[in-house]
């Protein structure tokens, strides 16, 4: 008779390694790092460059990302709807993603198509035709979604958020720019753009999936092999990306009369992606708020019933970084949802530190879990973008289980305490003011002040 | 891509399929119950999702959060509901397969002990914020209620929406949930799913004693098509908290897998997917009266439609957006796709066939694949009819579903307009207010 009442031993998981990865540079400076990998026939190609919304002037942001938009809208001769009918043709699934500090061009494609999907994506970087009218109708169409967004809460919270830990610092702006500066953006200053930050130099491909390692760096070669830096280039202007101050409001509030819920954001500005204590900064926000199971969820969720769910992230990136905790929350719950989070991180560095099942419940997160972030091509092509773009070791893959095993309680409270603040943390709530203002007042955190309404 | 998996069914009914697939070791449970919002009656929508939050909230013999045990062995789990079937899923380490199944078996065996008023008064909540969140508080969010509510009568298991009615929700009881419980929570209305690093014999063996000794529950009836009439107002004007007005096209469509339905699938593709699709094309980079467009066939068990969504651009009507889109519907039903459309469209349903098979298990994954070929069909290994649905597609074979299904007017028009602005909708709408 089976006896239900005992939880089954776990067994020992079988092993997994991460697959090599081949690195070679072209003349031109491009590296190509291939990785082989997979039973299906799929491929993907992810092609980086070392310059994203950061690289944006301070009077034109937005420029980073409406140049990515661009890149797919046709190339030498070929123009847009050609190019468009190309990647179908290949059963393309493709993407441009412009981050705070690198441009990913990330194209999924059947392996038997991994040359034409390459030679598009050559195309788009090398020879984008940045034809007038297209720039219009982009520009046009980037103004009516920054229009749309108006009315997106997570969207205005993300700006306000943004704009508030990081001021008129390089991250201190969305990809997508303002519609201010949208209006004022000139296609010269695209070409410039793309003049300036494409080049072989600042760039990375990175190949995973059913392929050969030879195969995939010849048609590399052939594709990039030509892409030269214009005559008279200069080298794009680093940003100067070091933590910003703390702002000094600390209690914000955009207006949404008769909102449904409130939309939340508490945190401060952070640690870099190269901070020594990354892995145990992971375990110790899986403990506060970064899985189901964590303090945030289990309070704001499981306990009280405030929201659909609740979470918490360290952006790390090649600056300064940011810990955010977030949540979507009834009306009526607003103020007392933010004095339960920041409680949360109270607690965390103060009278409740991790208990050694809470980080071995994290540990088990990153270790055991591990091997499911490298199934599909996709997820290996853009993890390994991730070690190209902060510059991490080869052996990051092989060595990440050992070292997130490696860390004691003492080792994660610690570096949980050294990069999370209660007394920095600021609040921000997108929401209806009248029924929200005067619970906000009461958290004693300082005035509340409004910001205007995207 | 044939994918093979060994099929049995347990002596409680319980079906189980089991496909290995060693590339990388972790294992897919996945199970799938033959219950969605579809099997709800007006008055109680939202009973079946409600009820899948607390298949989460512990069982007899594990009367704690599922979370838990699961994340601390490393593994990821999740659920979902839609009309027609409820899942769940985790993805474990190797190690972790008979927790797992410890697990599920004792939530589809022994629930109801555990079953408390204090969790399900909590995941009520916590569903009203789901809704507040994903429909209330979101830019057009109540256009689809609104569209299902006009394109199937009320008592249609398809007039509403899976997240439920507010009050439907609270005045929801616990007596109903026991009793759903027992109606749908039982292995001859499951279907089980193993996937990935396992070996076969072992995992039935390890099922078999799981599972085994479950109860098999009473046979169910599952809700018949009625054919669907347009009862109400057949065009909608909503109004919402949006910049840009926003049209919704409906029509009555092919049920999943029925003649049509694969066709279907195509001509959405066709007019509405990638800048090269001829809605995008003609609306969006030729004349620019709208921003985005998208065009889809939502099929399900017993009956699908087939909708058309456009956005406006800055100050053009919808009146202008509807001409435009049924234009191009009419050309297409007319003259059918060119041989140039024809290989892209079926380039790309190829490569997204393939896409979906890198993954044994979440949403979307082999296992849950498995599960719907077997539920709904009752064949698992149906990947390769499935992708030749698709391939035997010919131009007139689209032309000719276009034509059929599509040339008629969209029995619903749904506008979504900024507060006070009636005059962007299209012309003769009535307003109506969806909570």
């Amino acid at each position: 008779m089976l006896d239900r009442s005992r939880a089954p031993a776990l067994g020992v998981d079988r092993p997994f390694r991460f697959p090599g990865i081949r690195k070679r540079r072209l003349a031109n400076g491009l590296s190509i790092w291939t990785v082989s990998h997979g039973q299906v026939p799929v491929v993907t190609m992810v092609l980086l460059i070392r310059a994203g919304s950061s690289a944006d002037p301070a009077d034109r942001p937005g420029l980073a990302s409406l140049t990515g938009d661009m890149l797919d809208e046709g190339s030498g001769d070929r123009t847009t709807l050609e190019m468009h009918e190309a990647l179908a043709r290949i059963g393309a699934q493709f993407d441009t993603e412009v981050g705070p500090d690198a441009t990913f061009l990330t194209l999924t494609t059947l392996s038997r198509f991994r040359r034409d999907g390459m030679a598009l994506l050559g195309d788009m970087v090398i020879r984008p035709r940045f034809d007038p009218a297209d720039f219009e109708r982009v520009r046009q169409l980037r103004m009516n979604r920054l229009r749309q967004l108006k009315d997106v809460p997570s969207a205005v919270a993300d700006r306000a958020f943004t704009a508030a830990l990081f001021g008129a610092h390089p991250y201190g702006h969305l990809a997508i720019g303002t519609t201010t500066a949208l209006e004022a953006m000139s296609l010269d200053q695209v070409r410039a753009f793309h003049q300036t930050a494409f080049v072989p130099e600042r760039a990375v491909l990175l190949v995973a999936g059913d392929l050969d390692h030879d195969a995939a760096e010849r048609d590399a070669q052939d594709v990039f092999g030509p892409w030269t830096v214009p005559p008279g280039w200069q080298p794009l202007p680093e940003p100067v990306l070091g933590r910003p101050p703390d702002p000094r409001d600390r209690v914000l509030l955009v207006d949404r009369p008769g909102a449904a819920q409130s939309e939340l954001r508490v945190g401060h500005s952070g640690a870099p992606r190269s901070t020594p204590d990354y892995h145990a900064l992971l375990l110790a926000n899986l403990v506060l708020g970064g899985q189901f199971v964590s303090r945030l969820n289990m309070n704001l969720r499981e306990r009280r019933g405030f929201t659909y769910g609740a979470r918490s992230f360290f952006e790390f990136r090649v600056g300064a970084g940011s810990f955010q905790m977030q949540a979507s929350v009834q009306t009526d719950a607003t103020a007392e949802a933010i004095r339960e989070a920041i409680g949360e991180v109270e607690r965390l560095c103060g009278d409740a530190p991790i208990t050694p099942a809470e980080l071995e419940t994290a540990r088990a997160a990153l270790t055991r879990g591990y091997p499911r972030n490298f199934e599909t091509a996709d997820q290996i092509g853009r993890s390994m973008a991730q070690l190209a773009l902060y510059d991490l070791p080869d052996d990051y893959f092989a060595t990440f289980v050992p070292r997130v095993q490696a860390l004691s309680l003492d080792d994660v409270q610690e570096a949980a305490c050294r990069h999370l603040h209660p007394d920095r943390l600021v609040s921000l709530a997108v929401g209806d003011a009248d029924r929200v203002a005067s619970g906000l007042e009461a958290l004693g955190r300082g005035p509340v002040v409004q910001l205007d309404p995207p | 891509m044939d994918i093979r998996c060994e099929r049995r069914v347990l002596a409680n009914g319980l079906t189980v399929l089991v496909h290995e697939d060693h590339a990388c070791p972790i294992v897919a449970v996945n199970v799938w119950y033959h219950v969605g919002s579809k099997n709800e009656r007006p008055g109680r929508t939202g009973l079946a999702h409600l009820f899948e939050h607390l298949m989460f909230e512990g069982s007899a013999h594990h009367d704690q959060g599922y979370f838990q045990p699961l994340q601390a062995a490393g593994a990821v789990l999740n659920g979902s509901t839609n009309a027609d079937r409820t899942n769940y899923w985790e993805v474990v380490p190797t190690g972790a397969l008979e927790l797992a199944l410890w697990l599920e078996s004792d939530r589809m065996g022994f629930l109801l002990p555990a079953l408390t008023r204090e969790k399900f008064e909590n995941q009520r909540e916590v569903v009203l914020n789901e809704r507040r969140q994903n429909y209330e508080n979101r830019p057009y969010g109540r256009a689809a209620m609104a569209m299902l509510a006009a394109l199937f009568p009320p008592d249609h298991p398809y007039h509403w929406l899976t997240i439920g009615a507010p009050d439907d929700l609270r005045a929801a009881t616990l007596e109903e949930v026991h009793e759903f419980f027992a109606t749908y929570y039982h292995p001859a209305n499951a279907s089980l799913a193993i996937a990935g690093a396992v070996d076969t014999a072992e995992a039935f063996a390890l099922v078999e004693r799981y599972f085994g000794d479950l109860r098999p529950g009473p046979a169910v009836a599952q809700p018949a098509n009625e054919l669907p009439t347009a009862g109400g107002p057949r065009r909608i004007l909503l109004e919402d908290r949006v910049e840009l007005p926003r049209i919704y096209l409906g029509w009555h469509s092919p049920a999943m897998f029925a003649p049509g339905d694969a066709e279907l699938d195509l001509v959405a593709d066709l007019l509405g997917s990638g800048k090269t699709s001829r809605l995008y094309r003609r609306l969006v980079y030729e004349r620019r009266i709208a921003t985005e467009v998208a065009a889809f066939q939502q099929s399900r068990e017993i009956a699908g439609y087939f909708q058309i969504v456009a956005t406006a651009a800055p100050g053009r009507t919808l009146d202008e957006l509807e001409a435009a889109i049924l234009e191009e519907v009419e050309a297409l039903a007319a003259a059918g796709p060119t041989d140039g459309e024809m290989t892209r469209v079926l380039a790309q349903a190829e490569a997204q066939f393939v896409y979906r098979l890198q993954t044994v298990g979440g949403f979307g994954g082999k296992s849950d694949q498995l599960n719907a070929y077997n539920v709904f069909l009752g064949e698992p290994e149906y990947f390769t009819h499935d992708l030749a649905r698709y391939l035997t597609a010919t131009p007139a074979s689209l032309a000719s579903a276009a034509a059929r299904y599509l040339r008629i007017p969209a029995p619903v028009a749904v506008s979504v307009v900024p507060q006070g602005q009636h005059a962007l909708a299209l012309s003769d709408s009535a307003l109506v207010v969806v909570h």
